[in-house]
C-alpha cells in the first residue's frame, strides 16, 4: 500500500502530515516514511532515527568518445533535452540538461557516446521503533531530482515487504518531480490550505492527479483561516475530504521545535486518526 | 563581420527581444556586405527543455561572431557560444536593432 502525501502550494503541511500520520501508525504497524522531496528533505528533522544504511546514487550521462566518433550527428537529432549538441567537429554534453534516456548513447552507430556514472545524491536508511524512514538527498549542484526519486522508491520496493503501508512525503508543485513520487501509489492525500492560493494550486494538483489517473482525497490544513471555497470545491467534484486539522498556533510551535504535533493536541490526533482508518479501510 | 541580434522582427527598427534562447527570431547583419539574414526561432516555444544550446546552435550555423542580446544566455548557452566563437554583448533592452548596433559600436553595451 503506496500513500503519497503531495500538495501543489508549498508549505501546506506534506512534512507535518507525513511524519503525524507514520508517527501514529507506527503505535500499532510497522510502517515506512520515505522523504521524496530530494531537493530539501525534511521529514528527517521530526523522526530522529537510528542510521542504518547509507548509500551513494548515481545517475548516468554520456561521454562524448572523440576517437571514434564519425560526426554523423544521430546524437544530436535524438536528443529531446539539447543535451547533446554538435559544434562543427565536436559533440559537447550539457550533463544538467540530460535526462539519462540512453537514446544518444543506444542509437549511436560507433557507440562513441559510453553512459558513465555520475554521483547525483545519497540514501539513507534510518529505524525508530516501528518506523523505518528512508530519505534521499540531491548533492549541491545537482539539477535534477526525478532519477533520485525513481530510484528512491525502487530501494523501497526491492527491501520491504508489500504488506507495510509506505508514506511518500512528496516535493511541492505539479512538474516532473510530483510525477515521479506519485505516478505509481495507490492513493494521493492533497494537503491544502483554506485560502484563496490554497485552492488554486489544490486545482492544479487536482488535475495533475486526473491526468495520472491516481485516486486521491484532500485533507484541510489550518482549518479555520481563509473561507469555505475550497470545501465548496471538493463537494462540487465530489472529492473526499478527509480531514479538516484545526489552525493553531500551537502546531507552529512545536514544529518549529522539531516536534510532532499530535500527541500534544488531541483535535489534531482525532483528524489524523480518521485518515488513518481511511488509509486501513484502501488497504483491507 | 556577422552581428547576430536577439529580436521580435527581422527589420533594422524591429524591438529587440531580451530573451536569448527563447528569441522570437535571430537577425544577423552582416556589416562587410551590408546584408540580413533571418531565422524564424519560434518553434523554440515547444522546446521545453535546452533552449539556450538550441539557439546557441543555430548561431553557430549562421556563422555570427558576436551576438548583441539584452539579458544574457544561461550558463549552458554560454559554454556554446564561447565553443563556437561567438563574442556575446548586453544590456541592448528597449532599443531597435538600429539602436542595438549604433550601441554596439559606440562601446555603450556591456560584455559577457
Amino acid at each position: 500500500m503506496k500513500i503519497a502525501i503531495a500538495s501543489g502550494k508549498g508549505g501546506t503541511g506534506k512534512t507535518t502530515l507525513s511524519t503525524n500520520l507514520t508517527a501514529l501508525f507506527s503505535e500499532t504497524e510497522k510502517i515506512i516514511l520515505a522523504d521524496l522531496d530530494v531537493e530539501e528533505p525534511n521529514s528527517g528533522l521530526f523522526i530522529n532515527g537510528e542510521l542504518i544504511q547509507e548509500e551513494i546514487k548515481y545517475k548516468t550521462i554520456p561521454e562524448w568518445n572523440e576517437s571514434t566518433c564519425t560526426l554523423c550527428g544521430e546524437c544530436q537529432k535524438n536528443c529531446n533535452f539539447h543535451a547533446v549538441i554538435q559544434l562543427g567537429p565536436q559533440i559537447l554534453v550539457f550533463p544538467e540538461l540530460c535526462h539519462s534516456c540512453y537514446a544518444c548513447s543506444e542509437l549511436c552507430p560507433t557507440d562513441s557516446l559510453p553512459m558513465i556514472k555520475q554521483r547525483m545524491g545519497q540514501l539513507k536508511q534510518f529505524k525508530k521503533d516501528n518506523i523505518t524512514f528512508v530519505e534521499s538527498r540531491l548533492d549541491i549542484g545537482q539539477e535534477q531530482a526525478v532519477p533520485l526519486i525513481g530510484q528512491t522508491i525502487e530501494y523501497i520496493e526491492n527491501n520491504f515487504s508489500e504488506d507495510i503501508v509506505r508514506i511518500f512525503d512528496s516535493p511541492p508543485g505539479t512538474s516532473c518531480p510530483v510525477i515521479e513520487a506519485t505516478k505509481d501509489v495507490d492513493f494521493v492525500i492533497l494537503i491544502t490550505e483554506p485560502t484563496p492560493f490554497g485552492l488554486h494550486d489544490l486545482k492544479l494538483a487536482v488535475e495533475t492527479m486526473k491526468e495520472l489517473k491516481n485516486d486521491f482525497g484532500v485533507v484541510i490544513n489550518r482549518y479555520g483561516i481563509g473561507n469555505n471555497n475550497v470545501v465548496e470545491y471538493c463537494d462540487e467534484e465530489n472529492i473526499p475530504i478527509l480531514a479538516k486539522i484545526p489552525n493553531s498556533r500551537k502546531v507552529a510551535e512545536l514544529y518549529s521545535k522539531g516536534e510532532l504535533v499530535y500527541k500534544e493536541i488531541p483535535e489534531v490526533k482525532k483528524e489524523l486518526q480518521n485518515i488513518k482508518n481511511y488509509i486501513l479501510h484502501l488497504k483491507n | 563581420m556577422k552581428i547576430a541580434f536577439t529580436t521580435k522582427g527581422t527589420e533594422w527598427n524591429s524591438e529587440m527581444d531580451p530573451r536569448f534562447g527563447r528569441t522570437e527570431f535571430i537577425l544577423v547583419y552582416d556589416d562587410e556586405k551590408d546584408e540580413f539574414e533571418s531565422f524564424d526561432n519560434r518553434e523554440i516555444e515547444n522546446e521545453a527543455h535546452g533552449a539556450g544550446p538550441k539557439t546557441s546552435q543555430k548561431l553557430f550555423e549562421m556563422v555570427a561572431q558576436v551576438l548583441i542580446t539584452v539579458n544574457g544566455p544561461g550558463g549552458n548557452a554560454a559554454t556554446v557560444l564561447e565553443k563556437a566563437g561567438v563574442k556575446s554583448f548586453i544590456g541592448a533592452g528597449q532599443m531597435s536593432v538600429k539602436e542595438a548596433y549604433e550601441a554596439y559600436k559606440n562601446n555603450s553595451l556591456k560584455g559577457f
